[in-house]
């Protein structure tokens, strides 16, 4: 047995101590809004600590985190949390976001708390879509969160789930009312910006009605190269015939731990894409349980990490068909190089009675390298015989025809190389339904591939200059 | 103490293919199905000599006193079992059954027969009639295929047959307690060697209370000219079985094994955990094939062999093989993973795997293919089909390490399901660290398609006999690497099996 | 008669495709039906033969004077009906050789025989493969699996010849087949014309029964059989399409 098992990490004493004053659980809340908690947000609190109380972080020990070890990082000093910071600087100079042809509602957390001036701390905004601060939203509207919040999560499945119910700070809140469908993506940045290493915490409750729509961009960037430890817990809701476009970009430092666990519930008829996009990060873990409860629901996950030096990206993505006649299809591509390592777990659970569910699971992976590496899982468990699914799992290397192909027509190996990976991964990048970001994605991933890339100051989208558009010079279509 | 024992049936049996027609491979065996029975559920009253229930040193005492084992044979099984008393049963399959009373079980049962027989007049007249009516002859005239049988009853080797023929060549083949006697140097040097008692928590018990099982080595150079087979069989009440098996192919040496499992009905469980460890030397070639058949429990789950079996083979030289067929129909649970680990450069393993649930059986299976040396290759062919309430799960590794250069693998893993009560379940797990691998894998999970099944019923073939047909057709990938006396038996199991299955 | 098809409705998941079809067939006789697409001609043939979800609404299947609707196919095919399928299916793992023993084995326990001595079968399935001309060994291929459009339909034709059936529906035989693919199975089916059996010919082409020549034609029209003749039909069909039988239902 590992000795990790029973051994009390730094960072776990400190969380617990963060919270030593169990009666009052809001103090988390309080330092920011100066208001009374809604009952069931400080109810999860509660609940959140006693679980974490005893799990504690997650160690290798664990299944489902054999491959992904954080445990040097709970050896750390964090602060935990911050204070809310000033609104004193306009977001957009902290950064700003100039893709053309690519407008989009900017909200931002800054910390973990969120960031604007006091009038826009929640808006309803023309098309009638509410977007603004989770902690202000649980008082304005308790009615939702009595029906949705901590609905869906899990904070038994795990310490960082536990203990981010337990201390969130705040976080992004949407609810978009019935048949409303927005053109206007909403893009979220979270930024972190402090001199000291800290943990942060953010919750996210996302609300789509009946028969809405809504384009959603999740940013998480880092400013500095300080060391961050980030926790997230997204619940997100579709009603019947809702249909949300959820995309992740995900560009943090190579000193920083990303932990986020997206829960989604989805209706009949209901439509979900998913882009996650991982570009840089020291270690990023992203899970999805998605629960397709009711007929005629989709679900489209897909994925594309770029990793090199001794990056960590780790991708568990569980969908469980729980009615019949729902579709899913999981697709996660991936090049490591240096001494990056992968992990993808994908998880189709199709239960009793849920007849003619199709899913299809697919993860391919290149290593450039003799030092990378890639651990691949990916998981059928089925308890209907009228279904159709299948999963496939590759782990290869460059074409070497193809390679050879392209050499012979005179491109040096290097771009040879380069055009592969991009080619590799455009399946993905090609699923992204915004033309604008499709070609700014389409250009991070050049860069990214050709090492241009590394954390931006600013917001990720900067990254692509519309003036100096970044090209291969080769023409894709002639391959 | 029990009059009666458990045997674990040790038979060898050679094959001659010049004998099979090719008319056999047109024989319909669907028609030979009658029932569906368990047909080997009988029990056999023969006088054992049994341990005393439960588990502790002096129980470990006893068995290595009664198999005059010397005394690092003693030892090894002391440290296995002082190991296994640290660690917890492995929950991580995906099966359920109640905890197994492990100090409510018989360690040692051996039919009351001072040694192996060393002619068929020795054997207990009952044990002949059970071999009969399982229906594998002991007496070598009457073999109608050539086949050399050793057999093995509850704890200990009964007969082996052909000794003789192997002599010639130089294969040593015999029980694992007489090559302790006989050829303790080999034992010594390659016991534990694949499967050390730290290997599981199974690994672990075995290690510590093995009773017999079957020692083969083959020479330098010798192509074994007959194919070798174990044929187990459980038959005393409470009684766990324990076999162990060690097979060493010397260098360029090649054979062919085959393994048979039965157990009479009865209503409680029985614990079956055995080892196989096998070692090839350079160039040389072990293929393995298992047609698991332990009584599965009835139509409504009472009953059954709970089966936790440590399978592993180790190429150790360069350009080795080790291949693994096997097919599973029996067993309450099965919980088995045969494994090559492909330490010599070139060196190939192979798993063809066959495994069919029905009723409450669950079966967790795969295997685990480990890439060390260069150029190593392996396959995965695995079939699962699921029919009445059970479930049954893939689970494999596939691992690559850092100096594995240009290792390849390929999987395949197809499920398919019978009803809407049964679960078909694929757990790979690929870890790979070696940028100039390969590793592919694929699976699917469908039913039978109606239109398959009108298309046979069109043609006059009842449903039944349409399900029967197509699963075999479903599994023909597998069981045509089964060498043929075996195929054609495994067919017929498949075919019994699902029988009922649907409504 | 040995199959008498009276006022048959029949509805695939609530909507009514054939809508009251009359067809009589006697021993000795060969049947055409023709008609454009979606009229409900290879309906015809599932309900014959009893495929499910082919819901009888109302009407009878009469053969050899009893009702035959409540049959399960492979009951159906045991008491002689035969369908060559317009899409053969592919049954992986299953050679030729296994599924048609199987199949012979079936109809002679039915009967209540002795299952076909392994020599006697390999003899008939030589025979049989001549009938149609089938060079490769069957053993080792799997049912239609890898199979060209050609020897697909060339196999049904062998298994037809090799269970014998008193009554057989060609659901489109002749559909992707080259002249001499079609020579092939139209002597096939002319090699097993008696006057023990008879066929119903289902085809959109006159070309067909040029090579198997028919006693009478029936023309097919929204789930009836709306004009029926010799073989001469065929021909005026050919030279005036389908349109002219739009007109003839219009007009009544």
């Amino acid at each position: 047995m590992s000795d990790n098992k029973n051994k009390i990490f730094p960072l776990e004493t400190s969380l617990k101590n963060s919270y030593m004053d169990k009666t009052k659980p809001l103090n988390h809340a309080k330092s920011g809004s100066n208001a009374i908690e809604h009952k069931k947000v400080t109810n999860s609190r509660l609940n959140g600590y006693n679980i974490f109380d005893k799990t504690g972080l997650p160690t290798p020990v664990i299944e489902q985190w054999r491959s992904t070890n954080i445990t040097k990082d709970y050896k750390e000093n964090y602060l935990i949390g911050d204070n809310k910071p000033k609104f004193d600087k306009q977001i957009n100079e902290i950064f700003h976001c100039s893709v053309h042809g690519f407008d989009t509602n900017v909200f931002a957390l800054l910390n973990g708390w969120y960031y604007s001036t006091p009038d826009k701390v929640l808006q309803t905004l023309d098309n009638g879509i509410i977007v603004g601060s989770l902690a202000v939203a649980q008082q304005k509207y308790p009615d939702l969160f009595d029906d949705y919040y901590n609905e869906i999560a899990r904070p038994d499945s795990h310490g960082f789930n536990a203990i981010n119910a337990a201390i969130f700070t705040d976080g992004l809140f949407i609810y978009v009312p019935d048949n409303v469908k927005s053109d206007k993506a909403v893009q979220l940045i979270k930024m972190v910006n402090r001199d000291d290493n800290i943990m942060i915490n953010t919750r996210n409750l996302i609300i789509l009605g009946e028969n809405s729509r809504l384009s959603f961009l999740h940013c998480d960037d880092s400013i500095n190269q300080h060391k961050g430890l980030l926790a997230t817990n997204t619940e997100i809701f579709l009603k019947k015939d809702a249909q949300l476009d959820l995309y992740k970009l995900q560009n943090l430092n190579n000193n920083t731990t990303l932990v986020n666990s997206t829960f989604v519930k989805q209706d009949a008829n209901s439509n979900l894409n998913v882009n996650v996009l991982t570009f840089n990060g020291g270690i990023i873990r992203n899970e999805f349980t998605i629960d397709l409860t009711e007929e005629g629901a989709n679900a489209d996950i897909s994925g594309m990490y770029l990793m090199d030096d001794k990056q960590h990206v780790d991708n568990q993505v569980k969908v469980i068909h729980s009615a019949p006649n729902c579709t899913s299809s999981e697709l996660f591509k991936g090049v490591l190089d240096d001494h990056a390592s992968g992990v993808f777990n994908g998880y189709i659970y199709v239960a009793r009675d849920a007849q003619q569910t199709m899913a299809f699971q697919k993860n391919a992976n290149i290593l450039m390298t003799s030092t990378a590496s890639i651990d691949t899982m990916p998981f059928l468990e089925i308890y209907a015989d009228d279904v159709k699914c299948s999963h496939g799992a590759t782990v290869g290397q460059l074409d070497n025809d193809a390679l050879f192909y392209l050499m012979q027509r005179g491109i040096k190996e290097s771009d040879a190389k380069l055009l592969l990976m991009y080619a590799f991964v455009t399946e993905v990048t090609n699923k992204i339904g915004i033309d604008a970001l499709r070609n700014s994605v389409d250009d991070m991933v050049k860069k990214r591939l050709r090492g241009d890339l590394s954390i931006c100051d600013k917001c990720i989208l900067q990254c692509s200059t519309p003036d100096l558009p970044v090209e291969f010079e080769i023409d894709m279509s002639k391959i | 103490m029990s009059k009666f024992i458990n045997f674990a049936v040790l038979f060898i049996f050679i094959l001659n293919r010049n004998q099979m027609k090719e008319e056999k491979e047109n024989e319909n065996i669907l028609d030979e199905v009658t029932t569906s029975e368990y047909k080997y559920g009988f029990y056999t009253d023969i006088e054992t000599e049994t341990a005393p229930k439960g588990l502790n040193e002096d129980t470990i005492r006893f068995i290595s006193k009664k198999k005059n084992e010397p005394e690092w044979l003693l030892e090894f099984r002391l440290k296995a079992f002082r190991y296994w008393q640290t660690i917890e049963e492995p929950n991580w399959a995906l099966l359920n059954h109640p905890p197994i009373d492990y100090q409510d079980i018989i360690y040692y049962a051996a039919p009351k027969q001072k040694k192996q027989a060393e002619s068929l007049d020795e054997v207990d007249p009952e044990l002949l009639e059970t071999f009969n009516k399982l229906g594998i002859s002991l007496e070598e005239q009457k073999m109608l295929t050539g086949v050399a049988v050793d057999a093995v009853v509850d704890s200990v080797s009964v007969k082996t047959t052909f000794q003789d023929t192997l002599a010639k060549h130089g294969i040593i083949f015999c029980s694992f307690s007489e090559a302790v006697q006989d050829h303790p140097e080999l034992v010594r040097e390659y016991l534990g060697t694949v499967v050390p008692h730290t290997d599981n928590y199974f690994a672990a018990l075995n290690s510590a209370v093995f009773s017999d099982g079957s020692f083969c080595y083959i020479p330098k150079g010798v192509r074994c000219p007959i194919e070798l087979s174990t044929y187990f069989r459980i038959n005393a009440a409470n009684t766990g079985q324990f076999e162990r098996t060690l097979l060493v192919a010397d260098e360029g040496a090649y054979v062919s094994y085959l393994e048979g499992c039965t157990a009479p009905q009865r209503d409680e469980n029985q614990l079956h955990a055995a080892i196989v460890e096998i070692i090839t030397h350079d160039d040389a070639e072990v293929k393995y094939s298992t047609v698991q058949n332990w009584y599965p429990g009835d139509k409504d789950g009472k009953g059954g062999i709970y089966n936790f079996v440590t399978k592993r083979g180790l190429c150790k030289g360069n350009n080795s093989k080790i291949s693994w067929t096997q097919v599973e129909t029996g067993s309450a649970i099965t919980w088995k993973y045969p494994s090559c680990t492909l330490l010599g450069d070139n060196s190939i393993g192979e798993f063809y795997s066959v495994a069919v649930t029905n009723n409450y059986q669950q079966a967790d299976t795969g295997t685990k293919m480990i890439h060390i040396g260069k150029n190593t290759r392996s396959t995965i062919i695995s079939k699962g089909i699921s029919a009445g309430k059970s479930n049954n799960s893939y689970r494999g590794l596939v691992r690559v390490s850092k100096k594995a250069e240009n290792a390849r693998n390929f999987s395949q893993c197809d499920s398919l399901l019978l009803g809407d009560k049964c679960g078909a379940h694929t757990f790979p797990y690929i870890k790979n660290s070696n940028s100039t691998s390969v590793v592919e894998h694929e699976a699917t999970t469908s039913k039978i398609s109606e239109d398959q099944l009108f298309y046979c019923q069109q043609r006059g073939i009842d449903t039944e006999k349409s399900i029967g047909l197509i699963v075999n057709g479903y599994a023909k990938e597998v069981l045509n690497k089964l060498p043929m006396e075996f195929a054609v038996e495994a067919q017929k199991l498949l075919a019994i099996t699902l029988e009922g299955s649907v409504g | 008669m040995l199959l008498n098809i009276k006022d048959l409705h029949v509805s695939i998941d609530g909507k009514e495709i054939l809508k009251g079809c009359n067809l009589g067939v006697n021993n000795g006789e060969v049947h055409a039906i023709m008609g454009p697409n979606g009229t409900g001609k290879s309906t015809l043939a599932a309900a014959i033969t009893g495929r499910e979800g082919y819901d009888i609404t109302s009407g009878e299947i009469i053969y050899k004077g009893q009702d035959i609707s409540e049959l399960s196919p492979d009951i159906r095919a045991n008491e002689g009906i035969f369908l060559s399928f317009q899409y053969p299916v592919e049954i992986p793992g299953v050679s030729i050789t296994n599924f048609m023993r199987t199949a012979i084995n079936a109809q002679r326990e039915y009967r209540g025989e002795q299952p076909i001595a392994a020599g006697e079968f390999l003899k008939k399935m030589e025979e049989k493969k001549k009938l149609v001309d089938i060079q490769s060994k069957l053993t080792n291929r799997s049912v239609n699996e890898g199979f060209s459009g050609g020897e697909k339909k060339k196999n049904e034709i062998f298994q037809m010849a090799m269970l014998e059936p008193t009554f057989a529906v060609l659901d489109e035989t002749d559909s992707g087949l080259d002249i001499d693919a079609l020579k092939v199975v139209a002597n096939g089916v002319n090699a097993l014309r008696s006057e023990n059996n008879a066929f119903v010919v289902i085809t959109h082409y006159q070309r067909l029964l040029d090579y198997i020549v028919p006693d009478f034609v029936h023309v097919m029209y929204d789930g009836k059989i709306v004009k029926s003749g010799g073989k001469g039909l065929a021909n005026e069909l050919e030279e005036k399409g389908y349109d002219w039988i739009k007109e003839h239902v219009q007009n009544g």
